[in-house]
C-alpha cells in the first residue's frame, strides 16, 4: 500500500514539506486503546482502557510505573513503549545512584524526545509508534507531559490519545477549569468519565481499566480491579447526568438538547459502527497493541 | 571518537594524550632512531622523549603539590556558614596567597576545598558545566546542596576506585526550602552530614569548640563569633596556614563569600614565648 | 598496560629520595558495629551510628541499615564510602527486581544477590562487613552473615564491625546455638521473646561500647516483624 512516492523512508520530505513516515507513526498511536492524563494542584492521574487481544488472553497493560514520583500510560507499538519504559526507568534509577533525589520530569520527557527524534532523522532508524502520557510530581508540582513519535512534547493540563480520544479530549476541554482545584476523588472520576466517553463499544468495568495517581504526598500507585471498583460504582450513579453530553464524538458542535436525547440511541450507534467498519480500528495487524 | 587516556605524567603534563605519548605495543615496536625528531605534526613537540623510551609507565597522582588546609563549616539558625584561609601551599612554601576556596555553584550552594587545588578546579569545572546545563534548559531546576554533594561523593569515590584519586577534602554548604544543608566529601569518598564539620586538621582543632558551643538554633552572630574563634586556633596550630580568612554564608538570600579578613592574635602567651617551659626531658 | 614492572628504584621522582610525602590508600576503616538476631517470628537488626577515623569521631549520627522492603534490610560496617555505594547499588537492584517481578524480594533471594555483588568486586572488595537480614518466606526470622568478598551463611543470630569480638562470644553464651555438626539438624532460631532478645541486643551494645572506641554514640535497632518494621533506639556513651 503505498500512499505516495514519499513516504518510502524517513528522510525523504514531501514536496509539502511533510515527512510521511513520521505522520504515519503518528497514526499508529491514534490505533492504541485511549489513554488520558489529568493534573490538579497537588495530584496528576492517569487512566487507560485495556484491551486484550482475544477471549483466551489476559488484558493487555497500558500504565508502567517509573519510578516512584512518576508513571506513563502508553499507545500505539507496545512493544516500542516497553523500550522506552525501560530507559526511562533506567535513568530515574542513574539520576537517583548519582544526585540522591527523584529525576526532574521535564529533563527526562526532554530526553525521551530527543531519543525519538533521532529516530525521524537517520535513514537506518524508524520513528517510535508509541505515544507516552508521563505523569508525575517533582518539585514544581504535578505535570502531565505528552511525548510524541515525531519528537515533539507538550505540557498539559490535560491530555487524552488512542483510539477515539477525541471524545475524551472534548470532556477535557469542557471540564478543565474545574481540574486545579479538584480533590483526587474527583480527579480520578473526571479521567474515567473522560475514559467513558471515548469508549462507546462498552461498558467500562474495573478489569478493562486502569487508573494510576501521583502526587507529593503519594507515590505512584496503580489502581485495578477491587481498588478500582468504587470508583467505576461511583461514576456509574452520576453517569446518566454526565455522560448524556459526552456520548458523540465531536460533541463541541452538537446542541444540548440533541445530546440528552442521544444517550442510548448515540450508543447503539456507535456500535454498529464498530461492528461494521470498525476492523481497521481494532488493527489485527500482529505487532499493534491491541 | 577514539579513547584518549588522560594524563596526570609529570613528564607528559596533565590533559589528553597525544597519540604518540601513548606507549601501545605497536609503537613500542616500531625503531627508533631519533625519537626527538618531529616525525610528523606538531605532536612530537608535546612529549619528552624521556617519558616514551624504555619502560616507564603513566602513573596516577601520588601526593598533591599545591594544597590548602582545613574548611571549617558550622549551621546556624537560618543558613550555614563556611570558613577557611586563602593559602596555596607548595609543600611548606606559602605559593599562592590569595587563593578563592570558597566557591559558589549556584544561588543555594558552595563548595569549600583543602587538598591539591588543582584538583579543585577542576572539579569546581564539573559543577560549572552542571550549573552551566541547568541554565541553558531554562526551566527552573537547579541542582540543590544535598543532590551536590551526592554528586560529588560519585565522582570522588569513582576516582579513587580508578587508582587516580582527586586529592581534595570538599565541604558543601547550602540552604534549600527552609533548611541549611552541610556536608562533606574525603578524597575516597567518604561522605556525612553533620551540623558542624571540618576537615583535615580542623576535625583535631576547631571540632572540639564547635562540639562544646554549638547549637542549631543559634543566631548568625554567635555563629560567626564561634567561626573567629574556631579559625583563630586553628591559625595558632596549624603551620600550613595565614592569617588570611574568607567567611562564606548561604541563606534564604543567597550565597555571599566575603572580601578576606585577618583576624586579630595574641602571641604574647607565655607559651607561645616559650614553648619549651614545661618540657622537661631529655629533647 | 606496561609491559614490564616498573623498577621504582631507579626512577626516583624529583625529590623523592630524601622527602617524605602523603600517600594514600583506597581503603579506610570508618568502624562501627552491627547486629542481627532472628526469632522464630521476629527478626531485630541494629547498628551503632558512630562513624569513625583513626581517632577521630567524623559523626555520631551515620545509618547503617538500608532498608530494602518491610521483610529484609541490610546493614554494614566497614567502609562508609564502600558501604554506600554497596547499598545504592541493592536498593537500584531491587528497583529493578520489582519492576520485573511485580513484587518485593525476599529476603533469601537478596542474600543472595548481597553475595554476588560482594564477589563481583573480588579483586576490589568492597571493604564491607554485612548482614542481611528479615522474615524468611514462611515468616520465621532469618540472618545471613557475609565475609568481605560474598562468601555467606544463614545463622540464627549474627554479629560484624569492630565491635564483633565483643559481641559474638556473649551472643553465642545467651542464645545456645546448637553446633551444626549435630544431626539430625537442631533447631537455631532463638527461642527468646522478642523483648528479651532487644534487651539482649541492647546489653550486648552497651558492653561493647565500653571497650570499643568506634562503638558509640547512638544503636539504631529495627524490630521486623509480619506486621512490618518497628524502630527503637538506644543511647551509648559519647565519648
Amino acid at each position: 500500500m503505498f500512499r505516495n512516492q514519499y513516504d518510502q523512508d524517513v528522510t525523504t520530505w514531501s514536496p509539502q514539506g511533510r515527512i510521511f513516515q513520521i505522520e504515519y507513526a503518528m497514526e499508529a498511536v491514534k490505533q492504541g486503546s485511549a489513554a488520558v492524563g489529568l493534573k490538579s494542584g497537588e495530584h496528576a492521574v492517569l487512566a487507560t482502557i485495556k484491551r486484550a487481544p482475544s477471549d483466551l488472553s489476559s488484558y493487555q497493560r497500558k500504565i508502567f510505573k517509573i519510578d516512584d514520583h512518576m508513571g506513563i500510560a502508553i499507545s500505539g507499538l507496545t512493544a516500542d513503549g516497553r523500550i522506552l519504559c525501560r530507559y526511562m526507568r533506567n535513568e530515574c534509577l542513574n539520576h537517583r545512584f548519582v544526585y540522591d533525589s527523584p529525576m526532574p520530569l521535564g529533563r527526562l520527557v526532554r530526553q525521551v524526545a530527543d531519543k525519538a527524534q533521532l529516530g525521524t532523522q537517520r535513514s537506518w532508524k524508524r520513528p517510535y509508534g508509541v505515544g507516552l502520557i508521563v505523569a508525575g510530581h517533582d518539585e514544581s508540582g504535578p505535570h502531565i507531559f505528552y511525548n510524541c513519535p515525531s519528537g515533539n512534547y507538550y505540557d498539559y493540563k490535560a491530555f487524552a490519545m488512542g483510539a477515539r480520544s477525541q471524545a475524551a479530549k472534548t470532556y477535557l476541554e469542557r471540564q478543565f477549569e474545574t481540574f486545579a482545584a479538584a480533590s483526587l476523588d474527583d480527579l480520578v472520576k473526571h479521567a474515567l468519565h473522560a475514559l467513558q466517553a471515548s469508549l462507546q463499544d462498552g461498558e467500562l468495568t474495573e478489569k478493562n481499566c486502569s487508573v494510576a495517581v501521583v502526587g507529593g504526598d503519594m507515590p505512584f500507585t496503580l489502581l485495578e480491579d477491587d481498588s478500582l471498583a468504587p470508583y467505576i460504582a461511583a461514576i456509574k450513579e452520576e453517569e446518566p447526568a454526565a455522560a448524556a453530553g459526552m456520548e458523540a464524538e465531536g460533541a463541541a458542535a452538537e446542541g444540548d438538547a440533541a445530546a440528552g436525547e442521544g444517550g442510548a440511541a448515540g450508543e447503539g450507534e456507535q456500535q454498529q459502527e464498530q461492528q461494521g467498519g470498525g476492523g481497521g480500528d481494532d488493527g489485527g495487524e500482529a505487532p499493534m497493541e491491541q | 571518537m577514539l579513547h584518549r587516556p588522560t594524563s596526570h605524567s609529570a613528564a607528559i603534563g596533565p590533559g589528553p594524550v597525544p597519540s604518540l605519548a601513548n606507549p601501545g605495543p605497536a609503537l613500542e615496536q616500531q625503531p627508533r632512531h631519533a625519537p626527538q625528531a618531529p616525525s610528523c605534526g606538531s605532536e612530537a613537540f608535546c612529549v619528552d622523549p624521556q617519558a616514551l623510551s624504555s619502560s616507564h609507565p603513566r602513573q596516577h597522582t601520588q601526593y598533591p603539590y599545591v594544597t590548602g588546609t582545613s574548611v571549617l563549616g558550622i549551621t546556624f539558625k537560618d543558613g550555614v556558614l563556611l570558613a577557611c584561609d586563602t593559602l596555596g601551599a607548595y609543600g611548606s612554601t606559602k605559593r599562592y596567597k590569595s587563593f578563592d576556596r570558597l566557591r559558589k555553584v549556584n544561588d543555594v550552594c558552595m563548595v569549600g576545598a583543602s587538598g591539591e587545588l588543582s584538583d579543585f578546579q577542576y572539579i569546581m569545572r564539573l559543577l560549572e558545566e552542571l550549573s552551566d546545563d541547568d541554565f541553558c534548559m531554562d526551566d527552573g531546576h537547579h541542582l540543590k546542596p544535598a543532590e551536590v554533594h551526592s554528586y560529588l561523593t560519585r565522582v570522588l569515590y569513582n576516582r579513587r576506585n580508578k587508582m587516580d584519586p582527586l586529592w581534595n577534602s570538599l565541604v558543601v554548604g547550602g540552604f534549600h526550602s527552609g533548611k541549611p544543608f552541610l556536608g562533606t566529601v574525603g578524597m575516597i569518598g567518604t561522605s556525612y552530614t553533620d551540623a558542624h564539620l571540618a576537615t583535615g586538621f580542623g576535625n583535631h582543632l576547631a571540632r572540639p569548640l564547635m562540639r562544646e558551643k554549638h547549637h542549631p538554633d543559634m543566631s548568625e552572630e554567635e555563629a560567626v563569633a564561634l567561626m573567629h574563634e574556631c579559625l583563630k586556633v586553628c591559625y595558632y596550630r596549624d603551620k600550613n596556614s595565614i592569617n588570611k580568612f574568607q567567611l562564606a554564608k548561604v541563606t534564604k538570600d543567597g550565597v555571599s563569600i566575603s572580601e578576606p579578613f585577618a583576624l586579630e592574635t595574641n602571641w604574647g602567651f607565655k607559651l607561645f614565648q616559650n614553648p619549651a617551659a614545661n618540657a622537661v626531658g631529655t629533647w | 598496560m606496561a609491559t614490564a614492572l616498573p623498577v621504582r628504584a631507579q626512577v626516583p621522582a624529583a625529590g623523592q629520595a630524601t622527602k617524605q610525602h602523603a600517600s594514600w590508600s583506597p581503603y579506610d576503616d570508618n568502624g562501627g558495629t552491627v547486629v542481627a538476631v532472628a526469632g522464630d517470628d521476629y527478626c531485630i537488626v541494629a547498628a551503632s551510628t558512630r562513624m569513625s577515623t583513626g581517632y577521630s569521631i567524623l559523626t555520631r549520627n551515620k545509618s547503617k541499615i538500608l532498608r530494602l522492603n518491610p521483610k529484609c534490610v541490610v546493614a554494614s560496617a566497614g567502609m562508609q564510602a564502600d558501604m554506600e555505594t554497596l547499598h545504592k547499588m541493592l536498593h537500584s537492584r531491587h528497583v529493578t527486581y520489582q519492576f520485573n517481578h511485580r513484587r518485593p524480594m525476599s529476603c533469601p533471594a537478596t542474600a543472595q544477590l548481597l553475595s554476588n555483588t560482594l564477589y563481583y568486586k573480588r579483586f576490589f572488595p568492597y571493604y564491607t562487613f554485612n548482614l542481611c537480614a528479615g522474615l524468611d518466606d514462611e515468616g520465621r526470622g532469618a540472618v545471613y552473615t557475609y565475609d568481605a568478598i560474598g562468601s555467606y551463611e544463614r545463622v540464627g543470630y549474627g554479629c560484624q564491625g569492630s565491635g564483633k569480638e565483643l559481641i559474638q562470644p556473649v551472643l553465642d553464651n545467651q542464645l545456645k546455638a546448637a553446633s551444626p555438626l549435630v544431626l539430625p539438624q537442631q533447631q537455631w532460631l532463638s527461642s527468646l521473646p522478642l523483648e528479651q532478645a532487644v534487651d539482649l541486643v541492647k546489653g550486648a551494645f552497651v558492653s561493647a561500647g565500653e571497650r570499643d572506641i568506634y562503638t558509640g554514640d547512638d544503636v539504631e535497632i529495627l524490630i521486623i516483624t509480619k506486621d512490618g518494621i518497628r524502630t527503637d533506639s538506644l543511647q551509648l556513651k559519647r565519648d
